[in-house]
């Protein structure tokens, strides 16, 4: 049941991080490139047009929400499983949501990569 | 990619590691907080290594939001993992920690993985914005 408990919060996590890593991505791409941005309108305007895009506003609590999923995880399970089995899940379920939610174009390269940094994440940790 | 934009990934690694390493630093010095008084969390800034390390984390926060805003998130993630490597370089030769053939197993993956997204484009060129471009310039003609 312990064990249940811990895989749950694992899940609970890697989606929350997803989810805030692909909101935020959708949201900076909305915005446009920062450093252009910077140039043209200056640094105080680039910050308030980025801090009210509600995709961003969306991905910070999806974020909050995994910083404390991941706090109730180390309480409940092994922090030896919990941090490398979410941050290594965290990188596939990544490369997941780009293709299908932000359309990103994930070859074969970048599927590589993915799986090679999950797998030597996992090791880091493990 | 231009060399302003290898910057800005190499901020997003060194911020993301440095910062890490000061919360860690300066928590051990703070100990560990009471479950009967929580709210000394909100104390725990006034330590200047964890002050110094928020500073860092929100460098980090920036230089990945300025990542995201002109590179694909299946590019910044990997590309951006060499922290990890980092952390452990850092704990093996400036702290003196035991460091296993498994955690260089995992550094060796790593480095493998952010050397193969970093060959390719950065960015996916949007088919959409192509054929309205396209559209657009047929209908000028």
């Amino acid at each position: 049941m312990n064990l249940l408990y811990t895989w749950s919060g694992i899940a609970a996590i890697v989606v929350a991080s997803t989810s805030g890593d692909v909101l935020l991505s959708h949201a900076m791409k909305e915005v446009g490139d920062l450093g252009e941005l910077r140039k043209q309108s200056g640094l105080i305007k680039v910050v308030g047009t980025v801090i009210r895009n509600r995709y961003f506003l969306l991905g910070l609590l999806a974020m909050t929400i995994a910083f404390y999923g991941l706090l109730f995880g180390l309480s409940w399970g092994d922090v030896s499983l919990v941090a490398p089995a979410s941050a290594s899940l965290t990188f596939v379920a990544n490369a997941v949501a780009a293709k299908f939610f932000l359309h990103e174009r994930v070859d074969h390269r970048r599927w590589i990569a993915a799986l090679l940094v999950a797998g030597g994440v996992a090791l880091l940790h493990g | 990619m231009t060399f302003r934009k290898y910057l800005v990934l190499a901020a997003v690694t060194l911020c993301a590691a440095v910062g890490d390493s000061l919360l860690s630093y300066g928590m051990k010095q703070v100990g560990g907080i009471s479950p009967h008084r929580l709210y000394d969390i909100f104390l725990v800034i006034l330590n200047p290594w964890i002050a110094l390390g928020i500073l860092f984390l929100l460098g980090f926060f920036a230089s990945y939001m300025t990542a995201l805003s002109w590179a694909d998130l299946t590019y910044v993630l990997p590309a951006t993992s060499l922290g990890y490597v980092l952390l452990t370089l850092v704990a093996k030769f400036w702290l003196h920690e035991q460091v296993s053939i498994t955690r260089w197993l995992g550094i060796l993956l790593i480095s493998s993985g952010v050397g193969f997204v970093t060959q390719g484009p950065e960015l996916t060129h949007r088919p959409k914005v192509r054929s309205a471009e396209s559209a657009a310039v047929r209908v000028d003609r």
